[in-house]
């Protein structure tokens, strides 16, 4: 099943987010995905909006975030897009998650439950200008 | 709009917190005012029932992390119970079974309390 590319764009609020998981689950299941998977997907995209909303934005409601879904030959696509600050994702370290739940932190956790999420987590930054987190889930794998 | 809302009985020294709905970026400082206000009139000895909990994300996550080691301090602890698999698998794939006491039932985490001085 293919479906065809399809774009949302929201304004930078957390009330937004649901309506981006409504977008993002009913492409996902429309591409063949099983509920599970379909609640992973949406997750990895909640996590990613969540991110922008919280560190890209800094809670500016003003600026808008662009959500772009699109699948075919198995595989099932979402493009995240915004205009805030830049940052190097390969600088924000994984974290250890023994160590991590040892010391109670708090925080940090979006980046490592897309990457378990999802099978392919990619970001293309181009400083100052935008910022892209392109996450992919394969069909059948 | 209401897609959260926290129900709160007291069961003799045990505070049960009902979640129910999505708890995500937006909904989460519901969550921390309600941790906030057992806190602040020393009730330490919470059950979460998530039987009504149909999403979270991180952020929610999050809520549980920052109050557990003053809660802890404090004698008391945080107990999930009625976790649907869904719910499960997030908290499952961070590893938080291995921090937090989670049940299948309410019941059993009030018990879990039991014996133990306020």
């Amino acid at each position: 099943m293919a479906v065809k590319a399809q774009t949302l764009t929201v304004e930078s609020r957390t009330e937004r987010l649901i309506a981006v998981r409504e977008f993002v689950s009913a492409a996902a299941k429309e591409f063949g995905f099983s509920d599970d998977e379909v609640s992973k997907i949406t997750l990895a995209v909640d996590e990613a909006c969540t991110n922008i909303i919280k560190h890209a934005y800094k809670y500016d409601p003003g600026k808008t975030i662009v959500v772009t879904v699109r699948g075919g030959n198995g595989s099932f696509e979402i493009a995240i897009m915004d205009t805030g600050a830049d940052f190097n994702p390969t600088a924000v370290p994984s974290p250890d998650m023994k160590e991590y739940l040892s010391h109670y932190r708090r925080g940090g956790l979006g980046m490592y439950l897309m990457k378990s999420l999802m099978d392919k987590v990619e970001y293309k930054i181009q400083p100052g200008q935008r910022n892209e987190v392109r996450l992919t889930k394969y069909l059948h794998r | 709009m209401s897609e959260f809302k926290i129900a709160h009985r007291e069961n003799d020294t045990i505070n049960i917190l009902e979640l129910k709905g999505y708890l995500d970026a937006h909904t989460a400082p519901k969550l921390e005012e309600a941790f906030q206000s057992l806190m602040s009139t020393r009730r330490f000895n919470i059950v979460v029932n998530c039987r009504e909990l149909s999403y979270i994300s991180s952020a929610g996550l999050g809520v549980f992390m920052a109050f557990i080691e003053d809660i802890r301090k404090n004698n008391g602890d945080i107990k999930l119970s009625n976790m649907s698999p869904k719910v499960y698998n997030v908290f499952d794939l961070l590893g938080f079974p291995l921090l937090y006491e989670i049940v299948p039932d309410e019941s059993e985490a009030v018990k879990k309390f039991s014996g133990k001085a306020k």
